[in-house]
């Protein structure tokens, strides 16, 4: 990815105000929304805009995010464009209704701030609410900065609404990391939003009494795994739609998005993967090390769901030693969610290069460029010893 | 070469299960999931067609206005129609389909 170096319109916004702005921007028909620490400012400024007459949305206040979610999905299937946003515990009070919302092929956008899961409670960051909704059937894009989560959002939308895709999409970033950061971010107009959004115009709709449907209807054995087949042929498809619509936003704005970025890469042994703002600080480690000659590198997805498991695994050949780091355990016994994918895609690969992984920054714990020194220092040990002792652990304090 | 594509592809299926043919649960028998049996005694019966009002299945059979029978196709056999039949009349019983 390009760095975002157009300062048309330079603003200084958390990454709560950033996407509560870009809502304002969307202007989407309907929004059901229940605040959650550390989203909560999202729908605090973005019933700011609504009281002030500032969006032409239906702002609906509901009792739980299992309610948020269940009138985002009628309002979805009655044909109207829908944005939600949540947190932790709301994004698990919104579990089922996720697989309903994707299985009905609705395309609803939905910003989630992570934050780790109760207990013991925690509003700090970790991704173990997006982690868990992996297989939910949402597409899944990740943000490092409150610059990648406010232009994430547009395209994501593109995306979800895309006739080859139409499912949802949920847009993650750290909690209070980049949610309560105030960075310099450059915004679009109005109306290079409406342009490049376009019209919402669905093919079909619950209220269109001319033409009525029935949606949620029982499948038997004879057909719910077709439906099921249709909708995971519907989601791997939609890689190549995300790559198509960020290289579109460059072209229009500046900023090109691609299945992930690759830093420092090309030459590097030993490379560090990980999602969201954790990706800043090893950027800086590996700045740091390149200084001193090591050749270190960093791959951060941005699209988790779906997985881009031949790009990475084509972005990893050559190098000697990987670390995948996960801010969430899956508690398998073996590895967090990234880890398992990065090296199954890795699997059965010529030359695969040896993986560990680390759990890292649950419930909020720092994780600082000391800590990816340390990772780096543990890939130089394994290169030297030709071997990996602990393929997967906690990372240390 | 139809049946070689839809087991390399699956079958077509509509987008997000959506049904856009009104009335299809028709084509769906659920009489075969009835234990009990609906009867009506048409000596009792005065026709007052709450059964029909009341039944789930629109399973009731009406001509006329009045009662003549149950679509046995799709009566689950909740008793529901039995059960809201008035106190003073009673004419529909459930009975058992094994029995």
């Amino acid at each position: 990815m390009e760095p975002a170096t157009k300062t048309k319109k330079q603003v200084g916004l958390t990454g709560n105000s950033a996407v509560a702005y870009a809502m304002k921007q969307i202007d989407p028909d309907v929004c059901a929304a229940y605040p959650i620490t550390p989203s909560t400012q999202i729908v605090e400024d973005f019933s700011s805009y609504y009281a002030d007459g500032k969006v032409g949305t239906e702002l609906i206040t509901v009792e739980s995010e299992h309610s948020a979610m269940s009138a985002c999905i009628g309002a979805a299937a009655a044909g109207a464009r829908v944005m939600t946003t949540t947190s932790s515990q709301g994004l698990a009070l919104m579990w089922e209704m996720l697989y309903v919302a994707s299985g009905l092929r609705l395309p609803v956008v939905m910003t989630v701030v992570n934050r780790a899961l109760s207990a013991p409670i925690s509003i700090q960051c970790d991704h173990s609410d997006s982690m868990g909704a992996r297989d939910s059937g949402w597409i899944q894009i990740y943000s490092e900065t409150v610059q990648e989560a406010y232009d994430n959002l547009f395209q994501a939308l593109r995306v979800a609404e895309d006739a080859r895709v139409l499912t949802p999409a949920m847009v993650c970033m750290d909690g209070f990391i980049t949610s309560h950061a105030i960075e310099n971010i450059a915004l679009l107009d109005d109306s290079e939003v409406k342009d490049f959004i376009g019209e919402y115009r669905p093919k079909r709709s619950l209220l269109d009494v001319d033409n009525p449907i029935t949606l949620g209807a029982m499948t038997l054995q004879d057909s719910y795994m077709d439906f099921k087949h249709e909708q995971s042929k519907a989601i791997a498809g939609a890689k190549a739609v995300v790559a198509e619509v960020g290289k579109e936003f460059g072209e229009r704005f500046g900023r090109s998005y691609g299945l992930m970025e690759c830093y420092r890469l090309e030459d590097a042994e030993a490379v560090v993967i990980v999602l969201n703002s954790a990706a800043g600080t090893t950027k800086v480690a590996i700045d740091r090390l390149r200084d001193k000659g090591t050749k270190v590198g960093l791959l951060k997805p941005r699209l988790f769901r779906p997985f881009p498991h031949e790009e990475i695994a084509s972005a990893l050949a050559g190098t000697k030693a990987v670390c995948v780091l996960d801010r969430a355990d899956s508690m398998s016994g073996f590895g967090g969610p990234l880890f398992s994918e990065v090296r199954s895609a890795l699997y059965g690969r010529k030359g695969c290069p040896p993986v560990i992984g680390r759990i890292f920054g649950l419930g909020g714990r720092d994780y600082t460029v000391e800590h990816a020194f340390g990772v780096f220092g543990e890939l130089y040990d394994i290169l030297e010893k030709g071997k990996v002792e602990k393929p997967f652990g906690y990372l240390k304090p | 070469m139809k049946k070689e594509k839809e087991k390399e592809e699956g079958k077509t299926v509509p987008l997000g299960g959506v049904i856009t043919k009104a009335g299809s649960a028709a084509d769906y028998f659920t009489g075969g999931w009835r234990k009990l049996r609906p009867v009506v005694d048409k000596g009792k019966c005065t026709n007052c067609l709450i059964c029909w009002v009341m039944c789930p299945d629109s399973a009731v059979i009406v001509e006329d206005g009045k009662l003549v029978g149950f679509d046995l196709e799709h009566c689950k056999g909740c008793g529901i129609c039995a059960v809201e039949c008035p106190d003073k009349v009673k004419a529909i019983k459930m009975e058992e389909e094994a029995g």
